[in-house]
């Protein structure tokens, strides 16, 4: 057990390859699982921030409603194939994530919260407004994507199967960069941010500077998961951009457990399985998940995934 | 050469209406241990702060190997070649010993690298290695910063302030805290330090660097009270009457 556990966690990348592999047999539907997917990277985008750089967002809405809205335009209004639609959705994470950035990094603790929120909001009455691209309060409707365009093969998007496989390896891919870059100089950057900034600077790094750089990278992990989130639900609710959407990155990565890489994809997991699982017995099932999640914090506080690291190891 | 490596002039700084520096005017020659004393408010850690870049100051200059580089930013300072420990500790607690000091010296040569590993930048982890021995820590390399003993974590952050190599090499106060035995290892490694690299050493305890300082200016109420030799300084009588009953 040990053995396999420490394998997992030297190995994440392709601890996670095997956790995305079995997922789906292990839920009683693929769309959750691939809910989980979508949800996995938006937590983990979200926990680069909080995490790795030690400042807690309540904006992150807006990077994964503004990917999704972006992918939907893209494919409803532009017709643009289906990876141009992805990529635009990714594009429009960072840059919205690179704005946010600009304008909130030289606040931290509660005041970097209430900017990232305030911007947040911003961004809700701006794609609110923009009705005749955004579909306003009723969302952007008809993101079907039904087949996929790879050279020399055609595959069907509506099947679960593939659309599971398709946004399985995307995910995968996005999971193995993300511990890439934080393997890399910078990665080092951003823990020394959040570990200490008077010591960061007087190391030589320009503490804004790392905290714009982590908030624009994590813009782009949120964008992206937007994107895939828009082409499985064929639909941008406008609650994509909503501030719940914000706290539910946020209880998905400290219930997984923030000071680990993979804690926050487990807590996205734990989070919509419950969901998927209390909502089908009681309409009070924010207020079941709410219980669960003072629970871990109150008794695990580490996290499920934090916890589980630190006995294992 | 055998110019000041730092020179200040005029130098003041302002908290709202309070003068906790005023017109300091100060040479600091290359590769000397020269000592800031003066009893407890009378502005060595802000005067540590201008130096150190911290803050910009709010009156006078400050010049590092005939360059201005008065309100030049914290970050840059490292690369400029002057390195700081601070009065209170501050390191990468939850991180390694070793981690700590290779962060600072990665931090000379990439900062926002996102393709490389880390892991193979050539020589970060031998210089760390070297550098916590050279402070006494090689046992404890592989221990978090924050389980260090208070006495540890002040031997890390000279690590940490070396692996910039720096030519000038500040220590607010690097024994405070320090048990006796400490305080001697403690006072020991910077004579070493200071065979290669210019030291200013700021210290409310007088007598603690009476024996290991070239020169010794003497701050009071946040002005140049004096400075020389140590036994300049021991004999004037303005210092004498500033530290007398506070024997250090
Ligand atoms: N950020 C600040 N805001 C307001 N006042 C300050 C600030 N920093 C220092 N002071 C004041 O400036 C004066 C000098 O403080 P400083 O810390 O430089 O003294 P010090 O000589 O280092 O003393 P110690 O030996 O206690 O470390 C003190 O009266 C202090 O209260
Ligand atoms: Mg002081």
């Amino acid at each position: 057990m040990r053995a396999v556990a420490d394998w997992f966690f030297r190995h994440p990348v392709l601890g996670a390859g095997f956790f995305i592999l079995i997922l789906p047999f292990i839920t009683p539907y693929t769309a959750l699982a691939v809910m989980i997917l979508v949800y996995g990277l938006y937590a983990l985008g979200f926990n680069i921030m909080y995490g790795h750089v030690g400042l807690l967002s309540f904006g992150h809405s807006a990077l994964l409603g503004g990917g999704a809205y972006a992918c939907g335009i893209a494919l409803v209004h532009l017709g643009l194939p289906w990876g141009a639609c992805i990529l635009a959705g990714t594009l429009a994470g960072t840059l919205i994530a690179f704005v946010m950035g600009a304008l909130a990094v030289r606040t931290r603790g509660i005041y970097f919260a209430m900017v990232t929120l305030a911007l947040s909001q911003v961004a809700y009455f701006g794609f609110y407004q923009a009705e005749p691209w955004t579909g306003g309060e009723n969302g952007l409707r008809g993101v079907n994507l039904r087949t996929l365009g790879i050279p020399g093969l055609s595959l069907d998007f509506t099947t679960p199967a593939v659309r599971y496989t398709v946004i399985g390896l995307l995910v995968w891919g996005a999971v193995a960069l993300l511990a890439r870059i934080l393997a890399s100089p910078f990665g080092a950057a951003m823990l020394a941010v959040r570990e200490n900034e008077a010591r960061a600077k007087a190391c030589g790094f320009d503490v804004r500077l790392v905290r714009l750089q982590a908030m624009t990278l994590s813009g782009a992990f949120c964008g992206l998961a937007g994107a895939l989130l828009a082409l499985h639900l064929s639909i941008v609710p406008i609650e994509t951009l909503h501030y719940t959407t914000s706290g539910v990155a946020v209880m998905m990565a400290i219930l997984g457990g923030s000071n680990t890489f993979f804690g926050p994809f487990v807590g996205a997991a734990v989070f919509l399985f419950l969901e998927s699982v209390v909502s089908t017995r009681t309409e009070h099932w924010p207020l079941v998940v709410g219980v669960v999640f003072v629970l871990f914090i109150l008794l695990a506080r580490q996290g499920i995934w934090g916890t589980l690291v630190a006995r294992l190891r | 050469m055998s110019g000041p490596i730092l020179s200040v002039e005029g130098l003041g700084m302002r908290f709202g209406g309070f003068r906790a520096l005023h017109g300091v005017t100060a040479s600091f020659p290359a590769r000397m241990l020269t000592s800031v004393i003066g009893p407890n408010g009378a502005g060595k850690s802000t005067f540590f702060n201008l130096i150190s870049g911290a803050f910009a100051p709010s009156e006078g200059r400050i010049a590092f190997e005939g360059r201005d580089i008065t309100g030049t930013p914290q970050h840059r300072f490292a690369a400029l070649g002057i390195a700081k420990s601070f009065q209170i500790t501050n390191v990468f607690p939850a991180l390694t010993a070793l981690e700590n000091v290779r962060i600072a010296a990665q931090a000379l040569v990439s900062r926002h690298d996102v393709w490389r590993r880390r892991d193979e930048l050539p020589g970060l982890a031998e210089e760390a290695r070297s550098l916590l021995e050279e402070v006494g820590l090689t046992h404890r390399a592989g221990a978090p910063a924050g389980s260090l003993a208070h006495g540890e974590q002040r031997s890390l952050e000279i690590a940490m302030a070396l692996a910039s190599r720096p030519r000038l090499l500040l220590l607010d106060e690097p024994t405070a805290g320090m048990s006796p035995k400490e305080t001697v290892v403690a006072m020991e490694l910077i004579r070493r330090l200071a065979r290669e690299r210019t030291v200013i050493l700021v210290e409310h305890k007088m007598k603690l660097v009476m024996g290991i300082s070239d020169r010794l200016l003497v701050l009071h109420h946040g002005e140049l009270l004096a400075e020389g030799a140590p036994e300049e300084i021991r004999a004037h009588p303005e210092v004498r009457r500033v530290y007398l009953g506070e024997r250090a």
